[in-house]
């Protein structure tokens, strides 16, 4: 728990300083760039796969929730 | 194995081939291209772990284990005559693993039927969007199957967007009705040994429903925030009845669990463009189910730019959760118990997953190759505070 709070607090301070403003469409060069995207790389896909069957939790990460025994 | 290889190398090959030859667009007269190519996604990955819990021998052995996966993904999109945007998403995963603690579910055949296996996966996805209005809806089919375990799956979605798309909200429920045939270890066939649950070769039903529910939101210019809810039950066989359990008493027992489970992950993305060279990108999630799994993972990435086509992106995960009321290790489970289960999965632990990835998107292609837009490559180390630790080597091509 003590490694988490220090990730929590940066992205807590992230949103809590920065004004939520109206973004144009012209002003989102930054934001459509593919690393910006809010979702996991296609690439994670199967490390996805893996945490799902070795660790007792899973969804709301955009990845898999049922399917298949991940039994092994 | 050395076939389903030659096969991928056989369509990469295929696809690079076919790619080599430029389209002469101007000939092809632009009413009969009414489906649109967008993109072709390779994904490709090599798994390898070990460890010493495994489940089939009672939470006692080798976990060793290794797993090939490949996924073919095809994009296709037309817009109809009301200007939306029809987007076909086709899928097929072929996964080829060997488990050394399958292979113990019967010690006496050396490599048993259950040592190797094959997972194939297809699915389909249509999405139509109406861009003018921010609206999309969006429908899927999969289905997977493997030597003792089939499934099919279906879900539906929503989405909605606000005027200056700074907003989204998005809706999607899933369903996974699962049907497993059940393989006790070789001791305790054809009938438990008088105990509970689904006996030898009875067909056995896994049912997986879910509801996720997501708003991302545009902060500034350099930010950008989602929060993510999906609660999923699930009804059915939910223990692996191939894995002992041993009790104080030295008798052995088939894995029991109860039939239900409700779980409740709340995650959260938060994204940020720091400067013009670095990108960084942090996960959240915390997770509780009615099994009494509390989990908590934290995991950041940072996106270093080194030019306008490549970057390379370091990452740390960091998962904790506690252990489920229905676990014990070797030899602990009393025999009263209502449901006992061996498997380290469901144990008390934390882990640290690290490493890093690569990405090339030259816009001339990668290799020359001009639809080959993008390559992207990914190593990851993950350890287990109780011993098993695993290596993925992933791969990315993408073509366009």
């Amino acid at each position: 728990m003590k490694k988490l709070k220090p990730m929590l607090l940066l992205a807590i301070s992230i949103i809590a300083f920065s004004s939520c403003s109206s973004v144009k469409a012209y002003e989102k060069m930054k934001l459509n760039d593919a690393e910006m995207e809010l979702s996991a790389r296609k690439a994670e896909k199967f490390e996805q796969n893996f945490q799902l069957y070795r660790e007792g939790s899973s969804g709301a990460n955009g990845g898999k929730s049922g399917g298949g025994c991940g039994c092994n | 194995m050395k076939y389903i290889s030659l096969t991928i190398v056989a369509l990469y090959l295929g696809i690079i081939a076919s790619f080599a030859q430029s389209i002469k667009k101007d000939s092809i007269p632009y009413e009969k291209r009414k489906l649109k190519f967008e993109q072709v996604d390779l994904v490709n990955s090599y798994y390898h772990q070990e460890g010493n819990n495994s489940a089939v021998t009672g939470g006692v052995g080798t976990e060793k284990l290794t797993d090939l996966s490949n996924t073919f993904d095809l994009k296709l999109s037309k817009y109809d005559k009301k200007g939306r945007k029809h987007t076909y998403n086709f899928e097929l995963g072929v996964d080829t693993y060997t488990s050394a603690s399958s292979d113990n579910i019967d010690p006496s055949t050396v490599t048993s039927a259950s040592y190797a296996d094959v997972r194939v996966y297809p699915s389909l996805s249509w999405d139509i969007a109406n861009e003018q209005k921010g609206k999309s809806i969006g429908f899927s089919i999969s289905s997977s199957a493997e030597y003792d375990y089939t499934s099919i799956g279906a879900g539906l979605s929503f989405a909605k967007s606000s005027k200056d798309k700074n907003t989204e909200f998005s809706a999607k429920i899933q369903a996974f009705l699962d049907t497993w045939k059940v393989i006790l270890p070789i001791e305790l066939r054809p009938d438990n040994d008088g105990g509970v649950g689904y006996l030898q070769n009875e067909s056995a039903p896994r049912n997986s429903f879910s509801a996720a529910f997501s708003l991302s939101q545009v902060i500034n210019k350099n930010l950008q925030a989602l929060i993510m809810v999906e609660p999923g039950y699930q009804t059915g066989l939910l223990a692996t009845r191939y894995q002992r359990v041993y009790f104080t008493n030295n008798t052995v027992r088939a894995e029991f669990l109860p039939s239900e489970r409700i779980k409740l992950p709340i995650g959260a993305r938060v994204n940020y463009f720091l400067g013009d060279h670095i990108v960084l990108r942090s996960f959240l999630r915390y997770y509780k189910d009615n099994w009494d799994i509390n989990s908590q993972t934290a995991e950041i990435e940072t996106s270093i730019k080194l030019s306008s086509f490549a970057s390379i992106s370091p990452f740390y995960r960091y998962y904790q959760q506690s252990e489920s009321k229905y676990f014990a290790a070797y030899g602990l489970h009393t025999i009263s118990q209502e449901f006992y289960s061996s498997d380290y999965d469901l144990s008390k632990f934390h882990s640290d997953y690290f490493g890093a990835g690569i990405r090339f998107a030259p816009p001339a292609g990668v290799l020359g190759i001009s639809r080959l837009s993008t390559i992207e490559l990914r190593y990851g180390h993950y350890n287990r505070s109780n011993g098993l630790n695993s290596n993925i080597i992933s791969m990315n091509l993408r073509f366009k």
